[in-house]
């Protein structure tokens, strides 16, 4: 694993349909200030920024990392980007990580972003080249046979992505950065809502959101001088890593694909993980679609094959349950593309070091167990996680 | 099925143009710095924004590019530059594309106004490459129709020029700019390669074509030079027959362009002998009656409109044949 590394700060903006009174700079700024305050630190402390954005159709934008470098305090230093479709959050925290792990940094800016609002995501992800059928189907077209697919293996009732879409959506309540708040949401609201991609229903869907989401990652020495100087620890990393797997793979899973087995197998390994449900105290997983909640329950090893819907059902990742997936309302209630997988690892990092407000996973901040920070992307091909502490490792 | 070895010399070539538009263009936000540096085109003024050391940055930045300090917060670090100033440096376009700002030829260049520090790239209508010089002495002209773009000044001027600017009617009454609107058009021709091409030769004729990886066996459709899986070159075509089995689907109630009338039904074929299931829509049937398992029809356009297009392959429709139990196809879904 190299040399320890830390989150520090943590800072994100609300998560709204429309931030029509910032540029894309001036929405990364507000981000980034928020975590270097939380770090007790400036620009000029910085020695390293990653940035980490959703496709260039997205907003248009094909290089932001050029002009996005004033706004982050970026002169004079190394800058890169990265992308990894919708896992990028989660990638840019890592290459991060891997900067202060292998020694080079001692405190890196990651920073994510998405403005939805200036664009239309269901075009830009059904762009294909000519050399393919072309189907308008965007994402939900994409991941909506996959669920029914998922729905046919594992026998699961009907109402399981409803119960997983109240949830998230309760959660959300707590959440002062939440985009999407309905008080009075029920299985019945749920059930109501309009049948968008069969199986897949209007409110088991994530929202189109602008926002941004930075993190100051630093080194066991920069993590001593942030704790001394601002009274609120870090979260230490116990493992992280990154797979891709061919989207096109004869035999490819696409319902439980190996790239977030193995991802997970490998952060369990470097954390000493051998039961995930008990020995996390809390998930941040990137569910968009209601359905990947069990899904990923499976893939994730939170459950047998066939069963993470049963844990759903029987409300163990609910708020109050042995294992709170999404306490902050995930991915369903906010969803800046590019900065959706950062915010799951943010989310992770707030929960162990007992700065989750209102969302707060009592048992995450004793310090005993571990959080999950997790992404994916592309065709469920790219993954990125990693899992957070308040001790050591 | 039949299998042929790979061959160049069978195919065309043609290059194949691909669009990208985005209907409507992107809406992007300016932020207060950028809004309040177009609304002053709008005005015919050219403002800077004053660093804390003092340099005018023009075109303003919301950011110090040295500290990172946010710019331009108070009324007084906003500074009225120009309209005349410095060429700093230029080239020549002796022949104007379509999307150039003129249609005679033209000088880019960097131009410093009158009381700012750095330049602005912008064109200069000189007439002719001799009469530009580094260090010449230009100014802005304006469009008499101005919306908040840096298109508003028209372009550059040798000379000093008048200090007047043509009034915009009505412009007191106009909010603000806080929104532009940047169409964005990318247009490629691009060449399929030999396995495309060959792919595409099949569909003009009604017969889908894969390759098998010489690896591992596995058939893949639409063909692939190499295998996804391994890596190695997958070579040998493998001649599908247009009958498959529905491994998964979603019923779209979604509108959208170039998708047909909704509902309509995205799914996976495993064709018969193929290894991975091609992403297709399913029609000719009632949309509830859609199943896994479902065994389906390549429908294909009439022989007299075929071209060379997937679209010669327009859906697959049931077949009639009795469903495929799911644990003959689970691991191809």
């Amino acid at each position: 694993m190299g040399n320890r590394c830390a989150v520090i700060g943590v800072g994100q903006t609300a998560y709204r349909t429309k931030r029509a009174d910032v540029s894309l700079a001036g929405l990364v700024r507000e981000a980034a200030l928020r975590a270097l305050e939380d770090a007790g630190l400036t620009f000029a402390d910085i020695d390293s920024v990653v940035l980490g954005k959703a496709p260039d159709m997205f907003e248009g934008v094909a290089t932001p990392e050029l002009y996005l470098a004033d706004a982050l305090g970026a002169a004079g230093k190394p800058m890169m980007r990265v992308h990894t479709a919708g896992s990028v959050g989660g990638s840019t925290a890592l290459v991060g990580t891997s900067q202060v792990q292998a020694g080079v940094h001692e405190r890196v800016l990651v920073v994510a972003f998405e403005k939805q609002s200036e664009s239309n995501a269901t075009w830009a992800l059904s762009t294909h080249s000519p050399f393919s059928a072309s189907l308008v189907v965007g994402a939900g077209g994409y991941f909506a046979p996959y669920i029914r697919a998922y729905i046919r293996q594992s026998g699961a009732p009907g109402n399981i992505g409803m119960m997983v879409a109240v949830k998230d959506r309760i959660n959300a309540l707590r959440n002062p950065y939440a985009h999407l708040k309905i008080p009075n949401i029920d299985l019945a609201m749920v059930e109501e809502s309009m049948m968008l991609w069969d199986p897949i229903r209007y409110l088991e869907t994530c929202p189109s959101s602008d926002g941004a989401v930075a993190m100051v990652l630093g080194s066991e020495r920069a993590a001593a001088a942030a704790a001394a100087a601002t009274g609120r620890r870090p979260a230490w990393v116990h493992g992280a890593a990154m797979r891709s797997e061919p989207m096109g793979m004869a035999g490819r899973d696409s319902v439980d694909p190996r790239a977030g087995r193995d991802c997970a197998a490998d952060v369990y390994r470097q954390a000493g993980v051998t039961e995930p449900r008990r020995q996390f105290a809390a998930a941040e997983v990137y569910v968009p679609f209601s359905w990947y909640e069990p899904m990923w329950l499976e893939n994730l090893g939170f459950a047998e094959k066939g069963a993470g819907w049963k844990l759903t059902e029987a409300g163990a990742t609910a708020f109050d349950g042995d294992i709170p997936w999404n306490p902050s309302g995930g991915v369903l209630s906010s969803n800046p593309i590019g900065a959706s997988g950062m915010i799951r690892f943010a989310e992770a990092a707030q929960q162990v070091r007992g700065q989750a407000g209102e969302h707060q996973v009592a048992a995450a901040a004793d310090g005993s167990r571990l959080a999950l920070g997790h992404a994916y992307g592309g065709g469920s091909q790219f993954f990125a996680m990693w899992a957070v502490g308040a001790n050591k490792p | 099925m039949t299998t042929q070895a790979s061959s160049a010399s069978q195919t065309s070539d043609e290059r194949v143009l691909h669009v990208l538009e985005f209907p409507g263009g992107y809406t992007r936000s300016t932020g207060p710095v950028i809004g309040r540096f177009l609304t002053g085109l709008r005005s015919g003024r050219i403002y800077g924004v004053r660093t804390p050391d003092g340099k005018v940055l023009i075109p303003p930045t919301e950011y110090d590019p040295v500290t990172a300090a946010a710019l331009g917060a108070a009324d007084e670090d906003w500074v009225e530059v120009g309209p005349a100033g410095t060429v700093t440096s230029w080239t020549w376009v002796d022949e104007p594309r379509g999307d150039h700002p003129l249609d005679r030829p033209f000088a880019w260049a960097l131009i410093r106004p009158d009381g700012a520090d750095t330049a602005l790239l912008h064109v200069v209508d000189s007439g002719s490459k001799a009469a530009m010089a580094t260090g010449m002495r230009v100014h802005a002209t304006w469009r008499a129709e101005r919306t908040g773009s840096v298109k508003d000044i028209a372009a550059f001027a040798p000379g000093e020029g008048p200090a007047e600017v043509p009034v915009l009617a009505g412009e007191a009454e106009l909010e603000p700019v806080s929104v532009v609107t940047l169409p964005h058009r990318l247009e490629y021709r691009l060449r399929g390669g030999t396995v495309w091409n060959h792919f595409i030769d099949g569909m003009a004729v009604g017969q889908i074509r894969g390759t098998r990886c010489a690896a591992c066996g596995k058939v893949y459709v639409p063909p692939r030079g190499a295998c996804p899986a391994d890596g190695l070159p997958a070579t040998e075509w493998v001649d599908l027959p247009d009958t498959g089995v529905l491994t998964t689907f979603a019923v779209n109630n979604v509108p959208a362009a170039g998708a047909p009338e909704v509902p309509f039904i995205s799914g996976y074929v495993l064709l018969d002998g193929a290894d991975i299931a091609m992403l297709v829509l399913v029609s000719d049937v009632p949309w509830q009656d859609v199943r896994i398992g479902m065994r389906v029809r390549a429908v294909w356009v009439p022989e007299a409109e075929r071209t060379r297009s997937v679209k010669n392959l327009k859906w697959f429709a049931p077949s009639g044949e009795p469903d495929v139990p799911y644990e003959r196809f689970e691991e191809y879904v």
